[in-house]
């Protein structure tokens, strides 16, 4: 199915991407190229096919909930671009009521 | 001492004190500081780690501790492998200057089997591409012919081994990532069964398909590495719980009776008549090993590229929503709102190729299209996970070409991304049915680049899949045959 420049920039608000507008056509172009080919899923009756969820027939792994040390705070923090007293910064998300 | 190219041959030259860890390490490193920039097969490489390995390697084999075939063998791993204080980029600017807290358990793995690893291979970004052109540091050239790509995403660890700038290294496959460069450069490269190895510390591209694996010069060392890193992972839930095999020393070449499925779906149109020509003669060449050739059908396997780019797209939307400039080190500067930071953060810090498949798999999560997309193509992962089962009941393995073609022209395909998903169509199928796969040489074209058969085989199966390789291989010993361009 071709898509529109709108189906494309409602897609990138939801994964959070912007692009200029000659990306912007680009991708419109080549997404739509791409789900066209895909369409030809469409030919095939799946009407009665159990969806796949994994590929082996595993049972689920069950462990006793215990607690043990992994990574420290210090190491689950050493990749954060900005931190403060054990916790990732951000720009503010709350307007000052004052 | 001649310059090692493979695993049995240093190891046999440690073995008999001919070369030590140390030399053989010092002589790699030299090898790279003076050939890389040709081919550009590595993102970071560890002078120091590497020689303190190598040290560590030649204590332990001199006090008569010696672990066995890995043990000081210069290898190296594509930068997707996190290792503990040190940087794992995924060829992604969004990590340039990741450290992880924690290793990997391959990396963990193979340094336990004795292994000196030199440096972290180049690679398309996050694992998404089949040319090593989406690299955020540069892409990787063909030893063979430095105009043309290597494949990918194991690009820079299939040119490096190829150009024995590592005497082997490892690398992932989410849809031919290990296999089709391992074609391309002329190397043997295997995709293990999904489960076999586990993925703990594997930066995540696709995660019901991704699967780690060796690349080498030869299928013996293929089974050497698959031996050290398989295995069962209480970190990795997907990981199986299941007896692993010395898989090199169980190497047999008698391949006498066993059954290959030629599927003949697999000879594609649009396929490039010299490489139809050396895996048909491939194929003759196993029929007079020995084995009985039987034509098959796998008839959904046509439907495996459309079923794979909605599958791994819509995984790895997920799976990269994590890298949103708070956690892992890239940030845009000033972000004036938490808004702003992740929309800025994220469009500056990945490259066009994993914007483009975080778009469709977006797209294709996304409400009112789930059940047309995502469901439907699990619904056709059944259908061709069913063409295996069915095959299996008449044949052990199955053979094909690797890659239609052989290595194309950098640049030639970056424009048109269908085109460029369209050469993985080979291998995918694989990565949909969680099969075990290994790519090993089986000719050159006209121009000398290197031609890759396939072979399939059923899950957890790898040993068939390793002799029927192992095989052809000592009968034809393409292998032999040394990249000519780097001296």
């Amino acid at each position: 199915m071709k898509i529109s420049k709108k189906d494309v920039l409602d897609t990138a608000e939801l994964a959070r991407l912007e692009f200029d507008d000659e990306t912007l056509s680009k991708f419109t172009r080549q997404l739509g190229d791409i789900l066209v080919h895909i369409d030809e899923l469409a030919e095939l009756d799946t009407k009665d096919v159990e969806p796949t969820s994994h590929v082996l027939e595993l049972s689920i792994p069950f462990r006793k909930d215990e607690v043990n040390q992994t990574i420290t705070m210090e190491e689950a923090l050493s990749n954060a671009p900005s931190k403060e007293d054990g916790f990732f910064t951000v720009p503010k998300v709350i307007e000052d009521q004052s | 001492m001649s310059i090692p190219r493979t695993i049995k041959e240093a190891a046999a030259l440690i073995k008999k004190r001919e070369a030590s860890p140390v030399e053989l390490a010092e002589l790699f490193l030299e090898r790279i500081s003076a050939e890389d920039a040709k081919i550009n097969s590595y993102i970071t490489v560890w002078e120091e780690t590497a020689l303190e390995a190598a040290r560590k390697a030649e204590k332990q084999i001199s006090e008569g501790n010696y672990l066995g075939p890995l043990h000081g063998v210069p290898i190296a791993l594509k930068d997707i492998f996190v290792i503990k204080d040190s940087r794992t980029t995924c060829g992604s600017k969004m990590l340039r200057d990741f450290v992880a807290p924690y290793n990997s358990t391959v990396a963990e793995k193979l340094m336990a089997s004795g292994s000196v690893v030199l440096g972290k291979n180049n690679m398309d970004e996050f694992a998404m591409g089949s040319s090593n052109e989406t690299s955020y540091f540069g892409p990787v050239k063909n030893p063979w012919d430095t105009d043309r790509v290597p494949g990918g995403s194991s690009g820079g660890s299939a040119a490096a081994t190829a150009a024995n700038l590592c005497v082997a290294s490892v690398g992932t496959d989410t849809g031919g990532s290990i296999r089709q460069p391992g074609s391309l450069c002329g190397v043997v490269g295997m995709k293990p069964t999904y489960g076999r190895v586990s993925r703990y510390g594997m930066i995540a591209f696709a995660s019901s398909l991704d699967q780690a694996g060796p690349l080498a010069k030869t299928v013996e060392d293929a089974a050497i590495i698959l031996s050290s890193i398989a295995g069962h992972d209480p970190m990795d839930s997907t990981s199986v719980n299941l007896p692993t095999a010395d898989y090199a020393n169980a190497l047999s070449a008698d391949i006498k009776g066993l059954r290959v499925g030629i599927p003949k779906e697999y000879f594609i149109s649009g396929m490039d008549p010299e490489v139809e020509k050396s895996v048909r003669e491939a194929i003759a060449e196993l029929e007079t090993l020995g084995a009985e050739i039987v034509e098959i059908s796998l008839p959904h396997s046509r439907y495996a590229v459309s079923t794979y780019y909605i599958i791994a797209p819509s995984e790895a939307s997920s799976n990269l929503a994590r890298y949103d400039g708070v956690r892992y080190t890239y940030r845009c500067e000033d972000p004036e709102t938490l808004r702003d930071l992740f929309f800025r953060s994220r469009s500056e810090g990945f490259g066009d190729e994993v914007k483009r498949r975080i778009m469709l798999g977006t797209y294709a999560l996304s409400t009112g299209y789930y059940d047309a997309y995502y469901l439907k193509a699990q619904q056709v992962r059944t259908l061709i996970i069913r063409d295996f089962d069915s095959a299996w009941e008449k044949v052990d393995v199955i053979a094909s070409a690797t890659s239609p073609e052989t290595a194309f022209r950098i640049g030639e395909k970056t424009d048109d991304p269908l085109k460029m998903y369209l050469s993985d169509i080979l291998t995918i199928p694989c990565n949909i049915a969680g099969l075990p796969g290994i790519s090993v040489p089986c000719g050159f074209s006209s121009e000398k680049l290197p031609i890759g058969l396939q072979i399939m085989g059923k899950p957890f199966d790898e040993q068939t899949v390793l002799n029927v390789a192992y095989s052809y291989e000592q009968s034809t010993k393409w292998y032999e045959k040394e990249v000519a361009l780097l001296g």
